[in-house]
């Protein structure tokens, strides 16, 4: 008979600093759970409460803020943050299904199974909801590559995502890959999952009424990655190598199993369940006590009819075990067995391991011996805190510098710059990462990576989906607000270049230990302006994860909130690509003029790169980035747009290279250039994009664009085979092989 | 026809190939991987994946299921066997086409469009396709480099058996190129490339459509 509250003999004081630290909690968060229970904790509920409260599970600093984001919109289907994953009602009777989460510490000390599990657990995300996964996108930030220990986190980590990802026959159709000195030691593992199903098919992840069976279903568990959440939730130092028994380790061909036998159970037998959800971070302890949560009920776990790998465990290695690939289902009474059988199908055994009770306690069992017993409050219920922000002088300064300090290009140099910029690991061809994933698999892809956004169809549907992801740290770094806002506004800008109209945003928030008041204003300004940004384009944010504490010996990485964009095509045999088609196509800027101020140059590659200067103002005009997504959506519907092509990272010279090195055809902008040739070739103001049309329908692109608003110039044509912009003259090929062979040099080295 | 597309725990491209022949007018049924018996179909597909997640060899596994020995009893009666990616890795490791699939030379998973030059096209295979075409299939593998010792690659070239080679790049060191081979009676195919991924215009290319047609047009 178990008994509330068990005898607990630690007082408050008699916990050591190790303990403590090992879980990471403070010692005022100890002695809060001790007030909370009225009692001390026992060793089990101790770890149990650790995990739940760590940064990485509870949210404690960045939960505060996210009341910031609209959240919601008649196409959208969930609440945020009370389910696995965002769900956005797409038409005809379907639902995509998306989330991003972070696995950058993980990825840190061991690049390859790091990076693949992060693969395995948001994938879990998406069928815990019964959805049908059918395309992933991964969002990487490295240090330098010519440092070899970058490259090996870089190759291990491409690696990992293709290992696991391409075993599961999902996809990967896009991403980027971003190359910063702060990201060095401490690189950003960021993966993002999208589902559909068909509407009403989806399943909670709730416990479901007292009497509900728990079941364990999947991989056995081991002692592999104790402590995975406190780890994600510290920064990383010498001794985090000793770390690596927190990294867990994938089994791709598991999650195939599983992910094809829930996918099917959801959609043939969704009547034998309450609730699905998958033992992500903090393994069986924070599936189990948060599905309780949204039950309002509580738990009771037997540990010891949890199948295991490994002999002796403790009741506290199960609890908080990160062993990969497993799901915890909540199973109406009188199905059990239907259940078993059903996984058995797949070779996977489905195992009771507890059930549901009512009086709101989460208890655990090794067999008689009760080794928890707290309220589910208790657990889900870390304290919150908003720090003191302060944003960094030193910042200030940067983004107050004035690039036009600096003389202007030399019309000679432009040719060297543009090629400079073109092997830039952060603009060069991506196709070293992507041929190294299946993203073809499932016959879905219309528009594969390497494009502004890719395009994915769904059988049986006129409308298709656009997904991309965008964080331009460096623009945050100098103004966390506007940078990133434009985060945001990049996102819809590359799915409006397909044509697609963005409607979802899932955000992933990698900053460094918010304790300090520079890092704080950093996370509470970003997330205000991505708010304010989600506004203007009425995107919602339907999921997300924060990632904090992202910071090695050398310092904190660079403030990268990654946004990760959901758009509708209404044809998705109309989906515009970046290349230049055909000879003669008129090839138009739309959103702004072609002379720009020094002051665009700000945060900019060809500052970075050529300059070595990272610094200057950073600007964002929502409205005017608003009008441009209008403009390009309406053109793209009215069949105007032979190409479209989003002009950031290396301005227009470099945009206008990229849809001429995808179509194989040259272009001559020949429109005169009066003002700074650096600003105008490679200014990097928001609110553009380089479009191509054929010559009879260019008055009704300009008609259209007046009427949105948005400014609209005609700059040059496709022609011949060299690239000719002002004073910039190079021969396509040779652009293109600056383009081609950069990360090839630098990786396979 | 009415085909049957094998399910071993792990195979991906199996609702790929379904849809492909499906979109040609064509029944296709997935079938999984505990079948004994595959009489009632005209043609067996052995589609793409990681069977048993490529653990021991790739396709050492798969080559144990339960319908493995219903698939050499259906090859010995002359109608189309076809195994592509995975595939092609389980018909070798079951010994119905010679040789092995070893790690790609350059190490590293390999997903893109390729070219392939079309060997013969008297085969039951490439009907469809005009003598000296080049035909552009999408490759997607981390172990599809083909190996077999000189003799039986003498062997299969001088029978006429090599039916594809990779044309222009070879993306996974393959010996002589190869990409596809035949078994000695001509009705057994496998090959790393993928025709199920190029059997939609939408998708960028319909070559695969090439074999599928061949197909219907000799045992259909």
């Amino acid at each position: 008979m178990s008994s509330y509250p068990p005898p607990g003999d630690a007082r408050p004081a008699d916990v050591d600093d190790d303990v403590l630290a090992q879980i990471a909690l403070s010692r005022d968060e100890y002695e809060r759970a001790c007030d909370m229970l009225g009692r001390a904790p026992s060793d089990v509920e101790l770890g149990m409460i650790g995990a739940l409260w760590s940064e990485h599970c509870g949210y404690k600093h960045s939960r505060p803020l996210f009341h910031h984001f609209p959240t919601e919109d008649e196409r959208i289907l969930t609440n945020l943050g009370e389910e696995n994953a965002g769900a956005i009602d797409i038409g005809d009777g379907w639902v995509a299904v998306m989330k991003i989460e972070s696995h950058n510490h993980p990825s840190a000390i061991e690049p390859y199974e790091g990076a693949a599990t992060g693969v395995g657990g948001i994938v879990r995300d998406i069928f815990a909801m019964g959805a049908q996964p059918i395309a992933l996108l991964d969002s990487l930030r490295f240090g330098p590559l010519e440092d070899r220990r970058n490259r090996r986190l870089c190759t291990g980590v491409v690696a990992g995502i293709g290992g696991y990802g391409n075993c599961l026959g999902i996809p990967t159709v896009g991403g980027e890959l971003v190359v910063g000195e702060s990201y060095s030691g401490n690189p950003l593992v960021n993966a993002m999952c999208l589902g559909i199903a068909q509407r009403g098919a989806l399943i909670s992840a709730t416990a479901g009424p007292p009497g509900t069976q728990l079941m364990i279903v999947g991989a056995d568990t081991g002692r592999d990655g104790l402590h995975g959440a406190t780890f994600a939730s510290v920064e990383l130092d010498e001794a985090s190598a000793e770390r690596r028994p927190a990294v867990q380790v994938g089994n791709p061909f598991l999650e195939k199993s599983l992910m094809d036998a829930c996918v099917g159970l959801v959609r043939e037998h969704r009547d034998w369940l309450e609730g699905l959800q998958d033992c992500g971070a903090a393994g069986i302890t924070s599936s189990t006590v948060e599905m309780a949560e949204r039950a309002g009920a509580g738990i009771r776990i037997q540990t010891q009819h949890v199948p295991r790998r490994e002999s002796g465990m403790t009741p506290y290695e199960v609890m908080l075990s990160e062993s990969q690939e497993r799901m915890i289902a909540a199973v109406k009474p009188g199905h059990v067995a239907d259940v078993r059988a059903w996984f058995e199908r797949w070779d996977l055994h489905a195992e009771v391991i507890g059930e549901v009770t009512s009086d709101g306690i989460a208890r655990v069992f090794d067999g008689g011996a009760e080794v928890a017993a707290a309220p589910v409050s208790v657990m889900t219920g870390p304290p919150s805190y908003t720090p003191d922000a302060e944003r960094d002088p030193d910042a200030v300064g940067r983004a107050n510098w004035d690039p036009a300090s600096l003389p202007d290009l030399d019309p000679a140099d432009a040719s060297d710059a543009l090629l400079q910029l073109l092997a830039s690991p952060n603009i060069a061809s991506k196709r070293w990462v992507y041929r190294q994933y299946d993203h073809m698999v499932g016959t879905n892809t219309v528009v594969t990576p390497g494009s502004d956004a890719a395009v994915l169809r769904i059988r049986g549907l006129k409308q298709g989906l656009a997904l991309c992801t965008d964080g331009p740290g460096r623009a945050v770094e100098l103004d966390p607000y506007a940078g990133a806002a434009r985060a945001v506004a990049e996102a819809a800008r590359n799915v409006a270049c397909t044509g697609a109209r963005p409607v979802a945003v899932t955000d992933c928030l990698n900053f460094a230990n918010p304790e300090r008041p520079a890092i704080y204003y950093q996370l509470s300004e970003s997330i205000r302006g991505m708010a304010d940004a989600c506004r203007a384009f009425r995107t919602p944010v339907v999921s997300g994860n924060a990632s904090l504490y992202n910071e090695s010996e050398d310092g904190p990485v660079t403030p990268t909130p990654v946004v990760g964009m959901l758009g509708i095509i209404s044809d998705v045999t109309e989906a515009v690509r970046m290349a230049f088609q055909d000879e003669g196509d008129e090839i138009w800027l739309l959103g702004a003029g072609l002379e720009q101020d020094a002051a665009t140059l700000g945060a900019g590659e060809y500052l970075s790169l050529l300059h070595g200067k990272e610094a200057g103002p950073i600007t964002v005009d929502l409205e005017r980035e608003a009008a441009l997504v209008d403009a390009l959506v309406e053109a793209a519907e009215a069949g105007l747009l032979k190409s479209a092509h989003d002009c950031s990272d290396g301005g227009l010279a470099v945009a206008v290279c990229e849809s001429a090195i995808a179509g194989g055809k040259g272009a001559i902008i020949n429109a005169e250039i009066a003002g700074r040739i650096d600003a105008a070739l490679f200014g990097e103001a928001g609110g553009r994009a380089v479009v191509s049309i054929a010559p009879d329908l260019a008055e009704s692109l300009a008609a259209l664009a007046a009427e949105q608003g948005v400014q609209a110039a005609r700059i040059g044509h496709v022609a011949g085979e060299r690239l000719q912009v002002g004073p910039l003259n190079v021969p396509l090929a040779e652009a293109s092989e600056a383009w081609t062979s950069a990360l090839p040099r630098l990786l396979d080295s | 026809m009415r085909f049957a597309v094998l399910v071993f725990p792990g195979t991906w491209s199996d609702w790929d190939c379904v849809y492909a022949l499906e979109d040609l007018g064509e029944t296709a049924e997935r079938v999984w991987h505990r079948e004994t018996s595959l009489d009632e179909y005209d043609g067996v597909i052995l589609p793409g994946g990681f069977s048993y997640g490529d653990h021991l060899r790739c396709g050492a596994i798969a080559r144990f299921s339960p319908v493995m020995s219903a698939l050499e009893r259906f090859a010995a009666t002359g109608k189309p066997v076809f195994g592509s990616c995975n595939g092609f890795q389980i018909l070798c490791e079951a010994g119905l086409l010679p040789g092995i699939l070893q790690r790609n030379a350059s190490m590293q998973f390999r997903c893109q469009p390729q070219q392939l030059s079309v060997e013969r096209v008297d085969s039951g295979f490439t009907n469809a396709c005009e003598s000296g075409q080049i035909v552009q299939l999408p490759v997607s593998h981390g172990e599809g480099q083909y190996f077999a010792p000189p003799q039986v690659l003498d062997e299969l070239e001088d029978a006429g058996r090599v039916l594809f080679r990779y044309h222009a790049e070879n993306p996974n060191g393959s010996l002589r190129d190869i990409a596809g081979i035949l078994n000695p009676a001509g009705n057994v195919l496998g090959m790393m490339p993928h025709p199920e991924r190029a059997s939609d215009a939408l998708l960028g290319g319909t070559d695969g459509n090439f074999i599928w047609r061949s197909i219907i047009e000799h045992w259909g």
